[in-house]
């Protein structure tokens, strides 16, 4: 089936809020190549459990889309009509199973070199949506914060050296409260500037207790789904003739409730958590990896105005199969291995959030947590340049946000 | 503010850039000449006597590592002793690009047939075209046991042959799979050795289940001269799968001498898991286990003076920079830095201690390999590199 011969009984599987979107754009869905709706379904089917940034962007698209004319529309999908699809991937049940079309689609254009096309029609096309569609004033200038190395005495290599040319690198921060310090001032900025999920505290560790007004999220306090999960996939790996892509499928239609989860919960947010889990590498067995990886999807997806991430140490590494099997409760841990992990992990949240709208206005802190080490990018601070001054995190935190 | 870099650049741009960011920091770090004002004829010996004891090492130092971390400023302290021993006496490629699929399994079945295949990284299947070991084993006419294969997981089983008509069952390369012996040998993991028996970190559920526990200890007895009892115990002395495969390289070139033998190192790809002290951890120990092939080559009778050995990554790792990616976790995006990669010869008939800047692919090593050793890669759609000629 193409996306012409799209009918609107097709769409009765949707949740309400995504049928409802759907229905209203058909026509223009129709229009369009396959190659490139199966991806913008992948987004729509979960349009009642996105966060509402998700939302306005996927609104902003399509009604950016329809105000095309035709010719415009057909010039602005050229290079996706091109890109050449086989059978099988035509008669695949895409309206229903979009990101198991998309899996499918991407491994057919590895095979068939067209993956380069592909690549360049998506960037393009992103290009032209951001200037043909662009996002709002932001309500306050965005704010990112790492806090690395807990449980690390000392270190003697280099830190922050990505970081380090793009702002002002501190070696005589006062470490006294410092994590206390930074949690109070982004309480205040979250009440101060309410936006649904917009402010966010991401822990490797166990959370510590925090305001409604922020969303937290912590590698400990997702344990027992953790441990849902893990039995679940023992059991998956276990099946007859089960294989990586046939277990990743199963894994990604995973919700909530399969795991055990409130079913009056927050529905969003569970989602994401379970995704956090099912779509990341590593993340169900190193606690530095879930930390980055949903530093990562929180500015993707929720584009935070806020988010303070704290790492803590993950365990040593141990034979894949001991971890996945999860039989060991206590183990031991890397606070050195961590360190160096969370290093590069800050230096991913400031890229992810440079990518995001405002980067030109917005702020970062990284901290090494307990030292006196730490470096700031943004506005305030001078690419490149060192500063000797005695100043705490409160103060360091003003800086930025003023 | 300075904005965050954007990859406006072409594919093409970055690689350049890639592979002259290589090129800069060997010829400041190693002294090494540019290959580009190298105009002598090629110290290659061509007598059908010297092609005769000429032994090729190939190894691939995997899975998949970039620049930034290897031989970019940055990185070059992950890399001591390729750049302070190796680099000096090497013919360097800098800019080595992969166009084929970017996974470990498909990219080194593709290295070995200098074509790029399209079978699926997740299966244990033999590559559609004639690997370099049948075209060398026909051609030649040698004997199996001058080809050999140690791959690092259960998936590698089926690359030592094509499914070629005309050459495939019984005249490729003898493949042995150190992790699939230990776990023969210890008829079942046990906690000593159970970090040795990891097969794929790509995707580390699943393990291709192979059959021939009683070949595979038949080989490690009639072979490599070894009773299960020392291997047991040497092998709880490794920390690293590719360490169990260094020692059994060495094994095979002290019992059969084979005069082509290629590695497939794989720790690196423990990038997978996020974790990038582990990735890093994986680039010092191939960096150092890569030194320690070249010792054993230079004390070894059968190998010294008539070796030549190749060390290049199956590909690289996405950019920071690539939203589409994360950054050094993955190889998804098929983006410049991880199809841009690098090569280093040394050995027999290599000109040491030059850099070449020209553009290779990767499908080109077994063409060249045709061309030193004598035998003809037909099928490959690669070219010999005129620079090792």
């Amino acid at each position: 089936m193409l996306p012409r011969d799209l009918k609107p009984d097709q769409f009765t599987g949707y949740p309400p809020e995504a049928r409802k979107l759907i229905l209203a754009h058909l026509d223009l869905l129709r229009r369009l190549p396959l190659s490139f709706v199966p991806s913008l379904l992948r987004e729509a089917i979960d349009y009642d459990y996105r966060f509402p940034a998700e939302r306005s962007a996927l609104d902003r698209e399509l009604a950016s889309l329809n105000a095309l004319q035709p010719a415009q529309l057909n010039d602005r999908f050229a290079a996706f009509e091109r890109v050449s699809l086989s059978s099988a991937l035509e008669q695949f049940d895409w309206v229903n199973l979009p990101a198991q079309f998309v899996e499918q689609q991407s491994a057919y254009l590895w095979s068939t070199h067209q993956l380069d096309a592909f690549r360049k029609a998506a960037t393009d096309y992103g290009e032209q949506l951001q200037a043909a569609a662009p996002s709002k004033e932001l309500p306050v200038r965005r704010l990112g914060i790492a806090v690395i190395g807990q449980g690390v005495s000392s270190y003697d290599g280099k830190l922050f050296r990505n970081l380090r040319q793009h702002g002002t690198y501190f070696s005589s921060i006062k470490p006294d409260k410092g994590f206390d310090l930074l949690f109070a001032a982004v309480e205040t900025r979250a009440t101060e500037h309410a936006v649904p999920y917009g402010h966010w505290y991401v822990d490797g560790g166990g959370p510590i207790p925090h305001s409604a007004s922020i969303i937290g999220v912590s590698y400990n306090g997702l344990d027992t789904l953790r441990a849902v999960l893990l039995k679940r996939m023992q059991s998956e790996i276990a099946s007859p003739g089960m294989g990586p892509e046939e277990l990743r499928t199963r894994m990604a239609r995973l919700v909530p409730a399969d795991l055990g989860m409130d079913k009056n919960g927050d529905q969003v947010l569970d989602r994401f958590k379970v995704k956090l889990l099912t779509e990341g590498s590593g993340t169900q067995i190193y606690s530095t990896t879930f930390a980055q990886w949903a530093t990562r999807e929180v500015l993707r997806r929720a584009q935070a105005l806020t988010l303070l991430v704290r790492f803590a140490p993950r365990q040593r590494q141990r034979p894949l199969n001991e971890l996945l099997a999860n039989t060991k409760g206590n183990a031991e841990l890397d606070p050195l291995g961590s360190l160096i992990d969370a290093d590069m992990a800050a230096w991913y949240q400031w890229i992810n959030q440079q990518r995001l709208p405002g980067s030109e206005h917005s702020a970062f802190i990284a901290w090494f947590e307990g030292h006196s080490e730490a470096v700031a990018v943004g506005p305030s601070f001078p690419e490149g340049a060192e500063s000797t001054s005695e100043i705490d995190l409160r103060e360091l935190f003003k800086l930025a946000t003023t | 503010m300075t904005p965050l870099v954007s990859n406006s650049r072409t594919p093409w741009e970055t690689a350049r850039a890639l592979s002259a960011t290589r090129r800069d920091f060997l010829r400041g770090a190693s002294s090494l000449a540019l290959g580009s004002a190298m105009t002598s004829a090629s110290p290659f010996l061509r007598g059908e006597t010297a092609r005769k004891k000429r032994k090729v090492i190939v190894i691939t130092f995997g899975g998949g590592a970039r620049d930034q971390e290897t031989f970019a400023p940055e990185g070059q302290e992950n890399i001591p002793n390729m750049l302070r021993e190796l680099a000096p006496q090497s013919s360097f490629f800098t800019h080595v690009t992969n166009q084929g699929i970017l996974g470990h399994y498909v990219a080194t079945a593709s290295l070995a047939t200098g074509v790029y295949e399209t079978l699926n990284n997740f299966s244990a299947i033999a590559p559609e075209h004639p690997t370099v070991f049948e075209y060398f084993r026909k051609d030649l006419n040698r004997p199996s046991s001058d080809a050999w294969v140690v791959a690092p997981s259960n998936g590698f089983n089926r690359i030592g042959e094509s499914e070629c008509r005309s050459y495939g069952l019984g005249q490729g390369a003898r493949v042995i799979l150190p992790k699939h012996l230990l776990s023969a040998a210890s008829a079942g993991p046990s906690p000593d050795i159970e970090h040795l028996l990891r097969d794929n970190y790509e995707s580390p559920l699943y393990t291709p289940q192979i059959g021939g526990n009683e070949v595979e200890l038949q080989q490690m007895e009639n072979i490599l001269r070894l009773s299960v009892a020392d291997f047991m115990s040497h092998a709880k002395t490794v920390s690293s799968p590719d360490e169990l495969s260094v020692y059994i390289a060495k094994r095979l070139m002290q019992q059969e001498a084979p005069s082509l033998l290629w590695i497939t190192m794989h720790d690196i790809d423990v990038a997978h898991s996020g974790a990038y002290s582990l990735y890093i951890e994986g680039i010092r120990r191939t960096d150092r286990l890569c030194l320690e092939m070249w010792k054993a080559v230079e004390s070894h009778p059968e190998y010294a003076n008539n070796t030549t050995m190749f060390v290049l990554p199956d590909f690289g790792r996405d950019s920071d920079y690539d939203a589409g990616g994360n950054g050094f976790q993955h190889h998804r995006t098929g983006d410049a830095a991880s199809r841009t990669t690098w090569m280093m010869a040394l050995g027999a008939g290599v000109r040491q201690g030059v850099v070449y800047e020209d553009p290779l692919q990767s499908i080109d090593l077994v063409p060249s390999l045709g061309a030193l050793m004598g035998f003809s890669a037909a099928q490959s759609a690669g070219k010999p590199i005129r620079e090792l000629l």
